[in-house]
């Protein structure tokens, strides 16, 4: 390979790790969730000032990826406010946002505000502006199902006005498939058994599987998160165990009833 | 421009639109336009005693003898080729609103005076249009172009005024001539009841001077004091204010432009300029405006009002710039400039003194400065209702336990509201997401009161494999309409992790009693989602 050619490749590597920096930005700020093996993935926690998406592929499993969010949320926002935008028809279909369950995960409902957007454009552009606004913590954008508008062309926009003030921006997606975007990762989130702490009691603190799909610098993974309402952070399942990441409980197995076995025989 | 300046000259002129109807407004300046050719006489019935009678009527059928009041058949005999019209008061009152409207543009007191009168408040706006005579025939010049038949005066009452116009037009009276002005008028210009006015012409007195020559006492003992105060206003020896429309805005101010305007440029470029100086003229008062209102005056005369909402007083006129900016982009029916605007108006209708802050060295006074001035641009572009924070409420039931109000008044009441802290080490015993409907769903349980086993929703069966509760929540009787049952909530979890919040609606055998021998099955509902 001749000088010339070794000079031009390393200007155009120069090039790119420009571009993929945006300018030559410092290593972004991070913030450990809380789970050892996951932060140890994402080298130190997910990254602020970027933009992160939330994958409930059924709709059954919104309620999960909106916990989910919502503890991403805390832990990237802190004691900022948040600002969810949403769908109208996301309500209907999901249910609406309640406070008292907010409160429950630990959350502080006095640090939300959230807008209603009538059709997805306007979600788009409220998220816009919002992601520019450097008062806030992080801004949930909260959409239904597939649609054209998220496109490349949109997620750039959010990345850029995410980069720029440095608020978080999250996406959730229900019942919508990955498709090529700027996030900084990419998470499906399912509901996954949450056993109760203790023999006393029959209900247990929200767990999540999460599955790391994309990290646009590192490796990707599979884990079981248990979200800790008290101490606001992410955690691995104490009673859960570590080599199985599959739900743990066996589907019921089907048994012919004894009697009418018998009288068969 | 205050309207209690007391002391100083205060004038009002009052116009009387004399076409009544919309509709015989534009026949009647078609009719004009021919006039020559063919002269039909017009006239609008009302029905009066079981009779139709004329309501009013135009100059060709005043020149036939026909006269307001006179019945329709008698009007018909003298005038076989009359053209008639049904009154239609609705019309006619928002016609005359719009003319209030436009109206606006020469000075922001104008107040009503059905059926048919405006009377201006112009006391210090004089000036801004070459005078007193010039001001008058150009509210007459504009009004007779659309077909309207004008009388105006001036003077330094309203009754005054308002009394000179019904039969004189044009007359500008001098200040402290109200008396002479008014005493060769005819009793009826008055404008009070009918009963008074027969009253005074049997006892002989034809004119108001007439009147005014008698003792106070001896009208007010014959016609009571309101008949006196009126005349007393009337000779100018006394004034009431007049009751403008709309309030005044705390700061106006306004761009004209001699061509009209249609641009889209020259029109963001005025609002941004006047912007400036409605926030320079405020901050001399140390105010900042909370509602502000931009008024754009088409030359047809079309007035568009467009309103904006602040959450905080705003001092800076690149925020009212951006807001009018949001708003203006976001309008179902955009602005139509049509023929241009000759007039665009910039008020604060709502201001409040601003407590100035320091900005630098605290971090929660700009961040609450941002997410509210954030707040009101959307708010701006999609509505306040749609921008919504978070109040606690006192009671048990789910649905009622959180008020969503808009963020735009309610951020600073959300962000100090107190909520019930939740038990520690405890897990969630509210759902994330809750339906504001709950959904029926199909329960097969073991026991009638006991958790539920199995259950369908969505079209979808669920295998419960844990379930936690009931949690009994009873309906408040205090504010019950209807009856509403007692509801016991379970938690579930069903087979593949997935967790809800299900009640059953009603106390078995204790609200859900046997029908006629019958079982009556509970109903259940599926109420929320846990995370």
């Amino acid at each position: 390979m001749t000088g010339a050619r070794m000079h031009l490749l390393t200007t155009l590597r120069g090039d790119i790790a420009r571009i993929e920096t945006s300018g030559g930005a410092s290593t972004p700020d991070r913030v450990a969730l809380g789970h050892a093996e996951a932060d140890a993935t994402l080298r130190g926690g997910l990254a602020r000032g970027a933009i992160h998406e939330v994958f409930a592929e059924a709709g059954r499993h919104s309620a999960a990826a909106t916990g989910f969010v919502a503890g991403l949320a805390r832990r990237v926002a802190a004691r900022r406010p948040l600002l969810w935008v949403r769908q109208d028809f996301s309500d209907i279909e999901t249910g609406a946002l309640s406070m008292s369950g907010w409160a429950e995960l630990g959350l502080d409902p006095c640090l939300l505000v959230t807008v209603r957007a009538a059709d997805l454009d306007t979600a788009l552009r409220t998220a816009a502006d919002a992601l520019a606004c450097d008062a806030l913590g992080a801004v949930v954008l909260d959409v239904w199902g597939r649609s054209r508008q998220l496109d490349l062309v949109a997620s750039r926009k959010l990345t850029l006005a995410a980069q720029a003030s440095g608020v978080t921006g999250l996406l959730l997606r229900v019942a919508a498939e990955p498709a090529p975007s700027t996030a900084e990762t990419r998470w499906i989130v399912r509901a996954a058994h949450a056993p109760p702490p203790s023999a006393g009691s029959a209900w247990g603190a929200p767990v999540f599987e999460a599955q790391l799909v994309r990290n646009r610098h590192g490796p990707v993974g599979r884990w079981i998160m248990e979200w800790k309402c008290d101490e606001c952070l992410f955690a691995k399942p104490v009673n859960q165990p570590t080599s199985d990441p599959q739900p743990v409980a066996a589907a019921p197995v089907h048994r012919p009833h004894p009697a009418r076995a018998r009288r068969a025989g | 421009m205050d309207g209690a300046v007391i002391g100083s000259r205060e004038e009002s002129a009052s116009t009387q639109a004399k076409a009544i109807s919309s509709v015989i407004a534009v026949s009647h300046e078609q009719q004009d336009t021919d006039a020559s050719a063919s002269i039909i006489p017009i006239v609008v019935v009302a029905k009066q005693n079981n009779a139709l009678r004329i309501f009013a009527l135009d100059d060709a059928a005043a020149r036939f003898g026909l006269a307001v009041g006179l019945p329709l058949a008698n009007a018909r005999a003298i005038c076989p080729q009359l053209k008639v019209f049904d009154v239609d008061e609705t019309a006619d009152v928002r016609t005359l609103n719009a003319i209030a409207e436009w109206c606006d543009r020469f000075t922001p007191l104008v107040a009503l005076d059905a059926p048919d009168g405006l009377l201006l408040d112009i006391t210090g706006c004089v000036h801004l249009f070459g005078g007193e005579a010039a001001m008058m025939r150009l509210v007459c010049d504009a009004l007779t172009a659309q077909g309207f038949a004008v009388s105006a005066a001036i003077a330094g009452t309203a009754v005054c005024a308002r009394t000179l116009t019904r039969h004189l037009h044009g007359r500008i009276v001098v200040p402290g001539e109200e008396a002479c002005a008014v005493k060769p008028l005819p009793v009826s210009a008055l404008g009070a009841d009918e009963s008074v006015i027969t009253g005074l012409r049997r006892a002989g007195l034809k004119t108001i001077g007439d009147v005014a020559s008698r003792t106070r006492s001896e009208i007010t003992a014959r016609f009571g004091a309101g008949f006196t105060a009126l005349l007393e206003q009337a000779l100018g020896h006394g004034d009431a204010p007049i009751s403008p429309r709309q309030p005044l805005p705390d700061t106006i101010v306004e761009k004209r432009f001699a061509d009209p305007v249609t641009t889209e440029a020259v029109i963001s470029a005025t609002l941004s300029r006047l912007a400036e100086m409605l926030v320079a003229a405020m901050s001399q008062q140390g105010k900042g405006a909370r509602q502000l209102a931009a008024q754009f005056f088409r030359t047809d005369g079309a007035v568009r009002t467009i309103l904006v909402d602040t959450g905080q007083p705003v001092t800076q006129g690149a925020v009212i710039d951006r807001l009018f900016a949001e708003r203006l982009g976001s309008l179902n029916d955009p602005l139509d400039p049509g023929f241009g605007f000759d007039l665009i108006r910039l008020s604060a209708s709502r201001t409040e003194i601003v407590v100035p802050q320091q900005r630098d060295l605290d971090a929660n006074v700009h961040d609450h400065d941002e997410l509210s001035a954030l707040i009101d641009r959307i708010t701006a572009r999609i509505g306040g209702r749609r921008v919504v924070v978070y109040l606690p409420q006192d009671t048990h039931i789910p649905e009622r336990a959180v008020l969503t109000v808009p963020a735009q008044q309610y951020l600073a009441a959300a962000s100090l509201a107190v909520w019930p802290a939740r038990a520690e080490g405890e897990p969630p015993l509210r759902p994330l997401r809750l339906f504001e409907r709950p959904e029926l769903i199909k329960v097969i349980a073991q026991v009638p009161d006991g958790p539920p086993a199995r259950f369908v929703w969505r079209r979808a069966t669920h295998a419960v494999v844990r379930a936690e509760g009931p949690e009994r929540v009873a309906m408040e009787w205090w504010r019950c309409e209807g009856e509403m049952l007692t509801r016991d909530y379970f938690r579930v979890e069903d087979e593949g992790g997935l967790r809800f919040w299900l009640y059953r609606d009603g106390l078995y055998e204790r609200e859900i009693v046997q029908q006629e021998g019958m079982a009556v099955q509970p109903n259940w509902f599926m109420h929320g989602l846990f995370a």
